[in-house]
């Protein structure tokens, strides 16, 4: 089944790229619509350079340092909102208004307050926080109230709470928000470095390709912002599945 | 230990729950509360553990306050942890696996003891968590109809058990059977009885 599963795969990804080649064909003109093939063969033009690489080290590292530092932020406070209703009911607008801020006026903003060079880390920052927030608050709320009057009578320690019952309702809101928040944190960051345009950034690289026209670049950047995207989704979900929490009936299963 | 409860009231909204209550349980014995569904049982045990807060009245515990244990009207397990977890999550490292598993191999068959509990019956996992009630550290256990789905044999079983188990704490049972007042060797207590023993004042 497996086998069979991934051959079909091959050749729907074969297909699609087959018909975007023929209509890059028929359109004849590679600034209008540039094909796979020139597009690959651009991308390994690029991949030969050092600048390629320290281009992608730079941009991804700003944007995963500003993910993580938001990842450790909304955890931080929507733990905090759980415990305390205060808390929970003076941060709702600002994240509201978090979440309803276009991106590009933030990118404006922050490129008046802190410059151009570090503007990525800010902005996917600024836009992973309220997704985790919101998802670490819900997922806590989610914790089964019965279970937790339980322990209360049973007197179970806090730290015991934490693990076989708060992280296990928990994990899935994270996970399912650390899929949309790294996505989001990576396409909200090269769009802020287009306008900001640091040095040594994808983005840049896309403002060049439109100062060029030169949509073969453009694909192919675009190409590594979704492998890059990729691979860090991996990683954030391959971290948070090494979690120790609940099911110990699972440890014990091993 | 002695637990004394005073004219204890509790009302949702303009609904009397608990009218006066007063009674006077003493350890190394077992009480077992009857009264008609909304009578109030779970609503007393529920602020005797702290859950809920009294409208008014008292409660005294002596000479002080205790360790709890219950078996709750649901069974309240962790569904996705096997029997033995279950009382691991409560007891900790204080009781061995291997412990654990002699204890509810008592009242359940060995095979079912490392299966998750959501694939246990009814039944099955009412007698993980009574097991729980009687194993964890406690001087109070409070156990809310605790033998509402076990059969005949099963409830013979169960209730032998916990007389074994019980080690001179003090058990208090609601139930809805004559029957198993008997078979405790319990102090019948009727929630009406709790009403008429309050000196109004």
């Amino acid at each position: 089944m497996e086998p069979f599963r991934m051959t079909r795969k091959i050749l729907i990804l074969l297909f699609w790229t087959l018909l975007w080649q023929a209509a890059s064909m028929m359109v004849g003109n590679s600034i209008l619509l540039t094909g796979p093939a020139d597009v690959l063969k651009t991308l390994a033009s690029l991949a030969v350079t050092a600048d390629f690489w320290k281009t992608i080290a730079c941009s991804s590292g700003k944007i995963i340092l500003g993910f993580f530092l938001a990842f450790a932020a909304g955890l931080l406070a929507g733990t905090a909102a759980f415990r305390l209703s205060l808390l929970k009911e003076l941060l709702a607008p600002v994240i509201s208004l978090m979440k309803s801020i276009p991106v590009a006026s933030f990118v404006i903003l922050a490129l008046i307050w802190i410059g151009s060079e570090n503007l990525c880390i800010f902005i996917s920052f600024l836009v992973v926080l309220p997704m985790i927030y919101v998802n670490t608050l819900a997922g806590l709320e989610s914790t089964d109230p019965k279970l937790l009057e339980m322990a209360d009578v049973f007197g179970v320690p806090f730290l015991r709470r934490i693990r076989f019952l708060y992280l296990p309702a928990l994990l899935p809101y994270l996970v399912s928000g650390c899929r949309v928040a790294l996505g989001m944190s990576i396409k909200s960051g090269v769009a802020a470095e287009v306008i900001g345009t640091p040095a040594w950034s994808i983005g840049k690289q896309l403002y060049l390709s439109k100062t060029w026209l030169d949509t073969s670049s453009l694909f192919a950047w675009t190409l590594v912002i979704i492998a890059v995207s990729a691979v860090f989704e991996r990683l954030a979900l391959f971290l948070l599945d090494r979690i120790p929490c609940g099911t110990p009936y699972k440890e014990e299963a091993k | 230990m002695t637990l004394t409860l005073e004219n204890l009231q509790k009302s949702y909204g303009s609904l009397p729950v608990l009218d006066h209550c007063s009674f006077s349980f003493s350890s190394g014995r077992i009480y077992c509360l009857m009264g008609p569904s909304g009578s109030g049982k779970t609503t007393l045990f529920r602020i005797l553990m702290g859950l809920e807060p009294a409208d008014g009245g008292s409660i005294r515990f002596e000479p002080s306050s205790p360790e709890f244990s219950a078996v709750f009207q649901e069974d309240r397990l962790c569904e996705t942890f096997s029997p033995v977890e279950n009382l691991r999550f409560v007891l900790g490292k204080s009781v061995s696996r291997e412990d654990i598993r002699r204890e509810l191999s008592l009242l359940l068959p060995e095979e079912s003891l490392s299966r998750p509990v959501f694939t246990l019956s009814g039944g099955m996992k009412r007698r993980t968590a009574i097991c729980r009630a009687m194993t964890a550290h406690s001087d109070l256990i409070i156990m809310d109809e605790p033998f509402t789905g076990l059969d005949e044999d099963t409830k013979k079983l169960v209730i032998e058990y916990i007389k074994s188990r019980q080690r001179g704490r003090l058990l208090i049972v609601s139930t809805h059977q004559e029957e198993d007042v008997e078979l405790l060797g319990g102090e019948l207590v009727r929630m009406e009885r709790l009403r008429a023993a309050a000196p109004r004042s």
